[in-house]
């Protein structure tokens, strides 16, 4: 139930290596951030700078306004839940459930209350007396979980609450976090995953990470429709986006850009006229490819090969000055095989275009 | 396929005979022992404990009643009846009547001795030994017999070690070195390990380096130092030389590098996230350490406590040093060396006694060992 507020904040370890550079985040009080990247991009590590256990090197951290960089976790009213659960294996769920609220020396008529409380939202009631061992995956999360609530956090901080769970059970526990969160509308939450569905589907705003920087911020589909550079336009969506190499031959309030040597297209997109004859990068995303019919296309070549999923059918296809495949996303079940020539077409306001440091031309 | 199964198979028998062999190894010895020391002393003395259910034939010696018991019977011979059986479940194969030639005559024949005397031995022990003079002397007559005597289990043995031999104050004295030099040196180990584990402080490093420096120092070599320096502040403070807070200061020393070293190793391996759980949850240090870590590292508490315990338990040397040789002070390890020296060879006593010095050992082994194999880990973490 609070603001967090992050101001060039950076973290430095004791052998100099910077790991996070210049993070300003602003997070209002019931929002669901999700921060997501690639392995290795900070994401946890700016998670744990948040909850504490990771010392701030530089910048400040504030929650509802207080500085809090150098104040334990415990007093920062967060609570955070693990990626591997970190349940007390030694106890009870009740123990579990029951252990910071025993520390913080509240009386056990109290605790009972709170703990029978979370239990009773997580439907948890009945494994009270188990240990953890004797629990499944779900019913573990849920506890890990139910040990947030019961401290009342201002800022729940999720670690990849679902890696650990299997297919079927992520999406379910997926649900019952959306269901949570919408319980607790006043309750800040920072959930970090490297799974762009959980993002997509959970997130308020989305914080895309890489190397240490952040690399854009905004909506699931403003990331999606709208990305500030390749880099995001490629990590968000699946199959990635596909780039291909143009050269930008006339300006205005329209550009046209010659695409990977083949075709001449027209953007609607508004580019100064120092951009002409410069290379750039078309992008076009893999759904919003079809099979030309009426001649016009965009992009030409060879199909290397076919996947057919059933609802789709994707298409990897070798065209002439692209050196990546471009990948094609049809609906439905289609006879392509390989080996067959296509044209593929694209309507213009589904495409990107980026400039040759990967920005986009379009204002985000 | 095949290769791996079958190199897995003939891996497994290897173990399965290592398994077999290393439990014949332990608990032949120590049946040997246990049998031995509750045979009766006389049997075990002529034959060894794997024949103790067997029946054993013994040469034995046996007086006659007194001459003043002699009867004059009837047929004008002075006779002395009786019998020289002490347990009614043996049985009598042979006598004589001489040291030279015990076994000369079968049991129930009537022996024509010199100077017209005979001797009758019936198989339960009845004798008639019978005189044409009237018997003289002061004590009753030898009799020499060869004897099938049953098995027999007695407790006897260990009635004598723990009573006259002392054995039982040496067992209060070796309780009184050894509990408190097994749990002081756990308690400040854990607490260092938890330290050296979990916390961040400058130096750390060099100290666990320092801790597994000390693991090879060889123990004979302290002992004179340390000794002495006991002595100096033992005297600041009006101790005297030789004393319990002694041997468990020093078994404590001797102790703490291995436990130390063990138990950090196995904290180490404790889930960091279990531990930065409970750090968001408002634990301090303390709280982590006696909530969580202590708990979680009973199986490591417990291995380590069963090496500590046998070690201080079966140490002779580190008493010798510390502990005074008398009646207060005297260790069960100590005790035994002397009962060799003066009862080498009362096999009975040398048993029984290590028996006893065997119980406790035995009884922390089969208490803890699950400890050893438990691990209370399973389910906190996926």
């Amino acid at each position: 139930m609070a603001d967090l507020k992050l101001t060039n904040v950076s973290k430095r370890y004791s052998n100099n290596v910077e790991v996070m550079r210049d993070i300003n985040l602003d997070i209002k009080q019931g929002e669901f951030i999700v921060f997501v990247g690639p392995s290795g991009c900070g994401k946890s590590t700016l998670l744990r700078m948040i909850s504490g256990l990771e010392d701030i090197s530089g910048g400040t951290l504030e929650i509802d306004g207080e500085v809090v960089n150098d104040i334990p976790p415990a007093l920062r009213g967060i609570a955070m839940v693990f990626q591997s659960y970190a349940l007390y294996p030694h106890m009870t769920v009740y123990d579990n459930m029951a252990f910071s609220l025993r520390i913080a020396k509240l009386d056990q008529e109290t605790i009972d209350h709170y703990v029978r409380k979370a239990a009773d939202m997580l439907q948890l009631t009945e494994y009270l007396d188990r240990l953890p061992k004797a629990l499944s995956g779900g019913q573990r999360q849920r506890v890990a979980i139910g040990r947030a609530i019961v401290r009342k956090p201002k800022v729940f901080l999720f670690d990849e609450p679902l890696s650990n769970l299997d297919a079927a059970l992520r999406v379910a526990t997926r649900m019952e976090i959306a269901n949570l969160k919408e319980s607790m509308p006043d309750s800040t939450m920072i959930y970090v995953t490297h799974d762009q569905v959980e993002a997509m589907t959970l997130a308020d705003r989305i914080v895309l990470l890489s190397a240490g920087n952040i690399e854009q911020v905004g909506t699931p589909l403003e990331l999606y429709s709208l990305p500030r550079n390749v880099f995001v336009a490629q990590f968000i969506g699946s199959p990635a986006m596909n780039i291909l190499p143009a050269t930008i031959y006339a300006c205005g309030e329209t550009t046209k850009v010659n695409v990977a040597g083949q075709t001449n297209i027209t953007l609607p997109i508004k580019t100064d006229a120092g951009e002409k004859n410069k290379t750039a990068q078309f992008g076009i995303r893999p759904e919003d490819l079809q099979v030309s019919e009426n001649g016009d296309y965009v992009i030409s070549g060879n199909i290397e090969f076919v996947e057919s999923l059933g609802e789709s059918t994707l298409l990897y296809i070798k065209a002439d000055g692209c050196s990546d495949l471009v990948t094609c996303k049809l609906q439905g079940i289609l006879k392509f095989k390989k080996g067959d020539d296509v044209k593929l077409s694209a309507s213009p306001e589904k495409m990107h275009l980026f400039d040759a440091n990967g920005m986009n031309y379009r204002e985000v | 396929m095949m290769a791996v199964s079958s190199s897995r198979s003939s891996l497994m028998w290897v173990v399965h005979i290592t398994v077999f062999i290393l439990v014949v190894m332990w608990t032949v010895p120590t049946a040997g022992l246990f049998i031995s020391s509750i045979r009766d002393k006389d049997q075990l003395s002529v034959s060894g404990w794997w024949t103790a259910l067997s029946v054993s034939e013994q040469r034995l010696v046996a007086r006659s009643e007194h001459p003043d018991k002699q009867v004059f019977s009837s047929d004008g011979r002075y006779e002395i009846r009786g019998n020289i059986l002490e347990h009614q479940d043996s049985s009598i194969t042979k006598f004589g009547s001489s040291s030279l030639r015990p076994d000369e005559f079968d049991v129930g024949v009537v022996a024509q001795l010199k100077g017209g005397k005979t001797l009758q031995v019936l198989e339960n022990g009845d004798y008639i030994y019978s005189s044409p003079e009237q018997w003289k002397g002061k004590r009753g007559k030898r009799i020499f017999y060869t004897a099938n005597i049953p098995p027999r289990f007695t407790l006897d043995n260990y009635r004598e070690v723990l009573t006259s031999e002392g054995l039982a104050k040496s067992f209060i004295n070796s309780l009184a070195v050894t509990i408190p030099a097994t749990i002081i040196p756990i308690l400040m180990a854990a607490f260092a390990a938890y330290a050296l584990a979990w916390m961040k402080f400058p130096g750390r490093a060099l100290i666990i380096a320092a801790v597994v420096g000390l693991l090879v120092v060889p123990l004979q070599m302290s002992l004179i130092p340390l000794l002495k320096t006991y002595n100096l502040i033992g005297e600041f403070f009006g101790v005297g030389s030789k004393g319990y807070i002694g041997i468990w200061l020093a078994h404590t020393g001797f102790g703490l590098p291995l436990a130390i070293y063990l138990l950090r190793n196995y904290i180490a391996g404790l889930p960091g996230e279990i531990i930065e759980s409970a750090r968001v949850d408002g634990a301090n240090d303390f709280e982590i350490f006696s909530k969580i870590i202590l708990p979680l590292s009973f199986p490591a508490l417990a291995s380590f406590a069963i090496f500590q315990f046998l070690w201080v338990w079966n140490d002779l040397l580190i008493a010798m040093v510390f502990l005074g040789n008398n009646e207060e002070q005297l260790v069960l390890t100590g005790r035994l060396r002397e009962l060799l020296g003066s009862r080498g060879g009362n096999w009975e006593i040398l048993t029984a006694s290590a028996f006893v010095t065997i119980i406790i050992p035995l009884c922390v082994f089969f208490g803890l060992q699950r400890y050893l194999v438990r691990g209370l880990l399973s389910g906190s973490v996926k």
